[in-house]
């Protein structure tokens, strides 16, 4: 896969992610400290960050309105062909523009429309966080790299939809959003896969240059299928645009935010830009358009119905992408700059409109139409903007909104070539026009007119000062583009729809008046229908009393989604049910059915070695082995005797060591199994003594069968082994032990040396377990057993202490010449901790814990450390972590020292061993020692 | 020998499995208890049995065991104990809180003579 990014132009290379840092790593981090010193503070940091990345963009944008593009490029994961690349062209210095600009207006207005109990810090970060992955999207080379910042708009608009988390709406409307805009993600992310592989690259240059191949690939109908789907859940296009309302329940600046210049324009924009690669064909025309249409005329109906404020917004920003979205479907370059100019327009006007929705709310308690009214006379200032927005959204001539919806309305008298759809668009954009007109003038005439406010707990007044001002700035720009287009956003505009359109734009006019044309004609119709549609839907309909029946759409979902939820509990449920037997019970089974699979593939035979004849010594210790076993299962209840009996299964595993020529392993299992033995009977006296009656039958014969299963598949399997030649990697390490580790000890010299680093490990997890009974057993105070505070045994007490030393002397002993004769930390250690039972046993734990004066604890920690300096010394003499030095001349007076660095490291060992064992011990012992000479043994 | 150690294996192993499977918490360490023996056994079996042959390097000694599976296990016996002690604080302190020593938390629902 060719992942050279190509690029016409590489300068200013890190202006493009600086852009994007700025919010994504300052904004995100320094809001929630910003807050610390009050909203003021934290309102201004973000917008600092806001604005310097706007400056930014301005910066480089003379040269990308001149034509120069600005692509940079980085590699990243070039094996799957994912590249750090950034491109600033004219649509994305357009959309970013419009995600700086208004999110700087939105930090204002959020500054003054958050609660005092709202967390502000939480806010802005959030904020920042979408604006930086709205702005990685719309300055994505990459397409790769354009899906991350797209499944981080998806999360991010997530966590600001949910942002009042305590609102159960709120949750609703945001995993709703999640899900849907989420799932497209998935789609496109597919469908760009596709064109990647197609294009044989990610790059959007390369992909852009590699239309005509797209095209002509029998997979371009699945790819394009795939994009629209990423594309039509993100602007919530019909039949997907069910999230949109539902996302409402966002606070209003996060509404205002999202839903005018950024998520779902993120659809729009993709369309866009994928327009030059995807676009032009018949499959997508058709499909791209009705959708549009459609989405365009059905949600306008719907809107005239809310009589939520801001539902009726979510539904006028639906029709409005509707239309974007329509223009972006036909093939004509007038149709893309209508498109880009709408997007503009659209944005401005509807930011500004939903602000004022906010600032109704903030004042009025409310945003049910039913209950507003007449507020003119209290907020003139308020209505009077958002009159004019509202003028806009309807197309009223002068207004932004007008010149954008005239083109709209050229545009869909050319449909000549698309059959029956050419027929109907001129009569459904003009419906379309006339339902917007007749919202449009429902959100005026029902708020600031129409009588009294009714219900109201509050008498509205005007918002503070600034809360206006970016609802200010943006009605500014709505009259200003309205009136001179060509002085405002004609420059921008004309790259903006370059880009889209993927080629020289031939020449045209914006203007208010073009003479009296069909578009002009259907511009009336609209306003004069729409006026009429809403006084009769006011005075002969009781329009306030109609309850729109709920669309199925959320219904739908929330049914599939609750369907999904109850079929995956029902599954957890089958499994897991709660029983931790059963758990085990699957689990063998499963394993026992992976080997049995295992040797039905494969066949099982036995090897060609002769076995060696048995001794009759081992015979016996095999007798006692099985008697023992099988005693143990048959008395498992009388739980005394069973620790007993699988002392004796593990004596003759000793055994078992010793005979097959593995002295430290005999050693090994000699010492635990004392160690063991005891532990068990101290927590056994904190058990029941005696198991209940017997389990089911069913279960005992389920049980029986996996055991002999399993235990039949390890005969099975060992058998197999033992009778086959043995081939293995270790004939290196003796070969080795002696020069390279410096003892003959071969299985201590692996322990220490060549493989010292998976003891560092196992020693950790000992001390991992040694804290986990610690923390287990914190807390947790018995009653004194019945019994308790009987006398300790004077003999034993002093034999006991007798021992201690001479148990500790054995050990240093074995610790010492464990690197080269059968011994060392592991062994050493148990042998200390079985000195340190038998204290406990004669004088109970607190006296044993009280005389050591040293904690287990403190012991292990030592042991680590020492083991792991001993380790990270080696990088003194630039070696790799644990590399072991012996017979250097390690201490210049005393000269050459036999001993090898790894014994520092097996005094490590020895000391987690000890202390592992005194907390594990003296933990579970002292549960019961509240009392004097509790810890019975 | 070999036959020997291969069926001791298996019947330590299936005992280990069946106690294992028990509804008490005691009786679960105890089939751990045998189970790791087996597995145990099972690893350094892999390295063959061979008897007088330790892997003690010495002059004018040629045969040795393999070490490597004695290596492994010597650390798998103490980590064994590790999880044996862990186990019964964990039964220990089941069994303070809750009353019972059942491996599921409580006793059994269902006739009281059917308790598992």
């Amino acid at each position: 896969m060719d992942t050279a990014p190509q690029a016409p132009q590489k300068n200013n290379a890190m202006t493009l992610p600086i852009i994007i840092l700025l919010p994504l790593l300052a904004g995100t981090l320094l809001a929630p400290l910003a807050a610390r010193f009050g909203r003021n503070s934290a309102a201004w940091t973000v917008a600092a960050i806001t604005a310097a990345s706007l400056g930014l963009v301005l910066s480089e944008a003379s040269g990308v309105i001149a034509g120069q593009a600005l692509i940079t490029s980085w590699e990243w994961l070039p094996a799957i062909g994912l590249n750090l690349s950034f491109r600033l062209d004219g649509l994305g210095l357009m959309f970013a523009l419009l995600i700086l600009g208004i999110g700087l207006l939105i930090i204002l207005y959020a500054r003054y429309y958050l609660s005092p109990e709202d967390s502000v810090g939480k806010f802005y970060a959030l904020l920042m966080l979408f604006m930086a992955a709205m702005l990685g999207i719309v300055l994505s080379e990459n397409l790769l790299l354009l899906v991350i910042f797209w499944e981080l708009t998806s999360i991010s608009s997530f966590l600001l939809i949910g942002y009042w988390s305590h609102s159960a709406e709120a949750r609703r409307g945001a995993r709703m959003a999640l899900a849907v805009t989420g799932g497209g993600g998935l789609a496109m992310f597919a469908g760009f896969l596709l064109i990647g592989s197609i294009a044989g690259s990610f790059e959007l240059s390369a992909v852009l240059a590699a239309r005509d191949t797209i095209h002509d690939h029998p997979l371009y109908v699945l790819a394009l299928g795939l994009v629209l789907l990423g594309v039509f859940t993100k602007s919530a296009q019909f039949p997907f645009h069910f999230w949109l309302p539902e996302a409402m329940a966002a606070p209003t600046p996060v509404s205002a935010y999202l839903h005018s210049a950024t998520m779902v324009k993120a659809g729009v924009f993709l369309l866009a830009r994928m327009y030059p690669v995807l676009g032009g064909s018949i499959e997508f025309e058709v499909v791209v358009t009705s959708v549009g249409l459609i989405t365009m005329v059905f949600a306008a109906y719907t809107a005239v119905f809310k009589h939520d404020l801001k539902g009726l917004l979510a539904y006028s920003t639906i029709s409005h992408l509707g239309l974007i979205t329509f223009l972006l479907g036909l093939d004509s370059p007038l149709s893309a700059v209508a498109a880009v100019f709408h997007i503009i327009n659209h944005a401005t006007f509807k930011a500004s409109l939903f602000m004022a929705a906010g600032i109704i709310d903030h004042e009025c308690g409310t945003r049910d139409m039913r209950r507003l009214a007449g507020l003119w006379k209290y907020m003139p200032h308020t209505a009077t903007l958002a009159m004019v927005a509202a003028a806009a959204m309807a197309g009223v001539p002068l207004f932004n909104g007008f010149l954008s919806k005239e083109m709209f309305f050229a545009e869909a008298l050319e449909l000549h070539d698309l059959g029956l759809l050419g027929q109907i668009a001129p009569v459904a954009v003009t419906l379309g026009g006339v339902f917007s007109v007749a919202y449009s003038l429902r959100f005026i005439h029902d708020v600031f007119f129409n009588g009294e406010p009714r219900g109201l707990d509050r008498k509205p007044h005007e918002p503070p000062r600034y809360m206006k001002v970016p609802v200010e700035i943006l009605v500014v720009i709505c009259v200003a583009v309205g009136m001179l287009p060509g002085l405002t956003v004609a420059p921008l505009l004309a790259v903006a729809a370059r880009d889209v359109f993927g080629a020289e734009l031939p020449a045209y006019d914006i203007a208010i008046w073009h003479g009296l044309t069909m578009p002009l004609l259907m511009s009336v119709i609209a306003i004069v229908g729409g006026s009429v549609m809403y006084w009769l839907l006011q005075h002969q309909y009781r329009l306030h009393m109609s309850t729109p029946a709920r669309w199925t759409a959320p219904r739908l979902f929330h049914r599939g989604y609750d369907g999904a939820v109850r079929l995956a509990g029902q599954f957890t449920g089958l499994l897991i049910n709660g029983s931790l037997q059963r758990y085990l019970a699957l689990l063998v089974a499963t394993v026992a059915l992976l080997g049995l699979s295992a040797f039905l593939q494969h066949g099982y035979s036995a090897g060609d070695l002769a076995p060696t004849a048995p001794e009759p010594l081992a015979v016996v210790v095999w007798l006692v082995a099985l008697a023992a076993a099988f005693a143990t299962v048959a008395l498992h209840r009388r739980r005394f005797a069973a620790v007993v009996l699988v002392g004796v299964v593990g004596l003759a595993a000793c055994l078992t060591f010793a005979y097959f020529s593995a002295p430290d392993l005999a050693l090994t299992q000699l010492s635990v199994e004392v160690v063991t033995t005891a532990l068990m009977l101290v927590a056994l006296s904190l058990l029941p003594q005696e198991g209940p009656a017997k389990s089911l039958p069913t279960h005992q014969t389920r049980d029986a069968l996996l055991a002999i299963g399993a235990g039949a598949g390890v005969a099975g399997l060992t058998w197999a082994v033992l009778t086959r030649p043995h081939e293995s990697i270790s004939w290196y390490f003796l070969g080795e032990s002696i020069p390279g580790g410096g003892g003959s000890n071969v299985v201590n010299v692996i322990l220490v040396d060549f493989r010292g680093f998976d003891t560092f490990g196992e020693i950790i997890v000992l001390g991992i377990a040694a804290v986990g009974v610690l923390l287990l057993m914190d807390g947790l105070r018995l009653p004194p057993a019945a019994g308790a505070g009987r006398g300790n045994s004077l003999l034993l007490s002093v034999a006991a202490r007798a021992l201690l030393p001479f148990a500790l002397l054995v050990s240093v002993f074995i610790f010492l010449r464990g690197h080269n004769l059968p011994g060392g930390g592991f062994i050493a250690g148990l042998v200390t901790a079985v000195a340190l039972v038998i204290q406990c046993m004669a004088d109970g734990m607190d006296a044993t814990r009280r005389r050591i004066g040293i904690g287990g604890a403190g012991l292990i920690g030592a042991g680590i450390l020492i083991a792991g300096l001993t380790g990270a010394a080696s990088w003194l003499f630039g070696a790799p972590f644990l590399t072991s030095a012996h017979g250097y001349p390690e201490l210049p007076l005393i000269g050459k020292l036999p001993l090898a660095s790894a014994v520092a490291f097996d005094l490590g060992v020895y000391l987690t061993v000890v202390g592992a064992t005194l907390v594990i011990l003296t933990r579970i012992g002292g549960v019961r020692s509240t009392t004097a000479a509790g810890g019975q043994v | 020998m070999e036959f020997l150690f291969a069926s001791a294996l298996g019947v330590v192993t299936a005992c280990g499995v069946y106690l294992l499977l028990r509804g008490r918490t005691f009786s679960v360490v105890l089939g751990l208890s045998l189970l790791s023996y087996a597995v145990n056994l099972f690893i350094f079996s892999m390295g063959r049995v061979t008897a007088g042959a330790p892997p003690v390097v010495a002059e004018g000694v040629a045969a040795y065991t393999d070490p490597l599976p004695q290596a492994l296990v010597l650390t798998a016996i103490v980590i064994g104990f590790g999880m044996t002690a862990f186990f019964l604080g964990l039964a220990v302190r089941a069994h303070g809180e809750s009353g019972s020593d059942h491996v599921d938390g409580s006793e059994p629902a269902g006739p009281p003579e059917d308790p598992r």
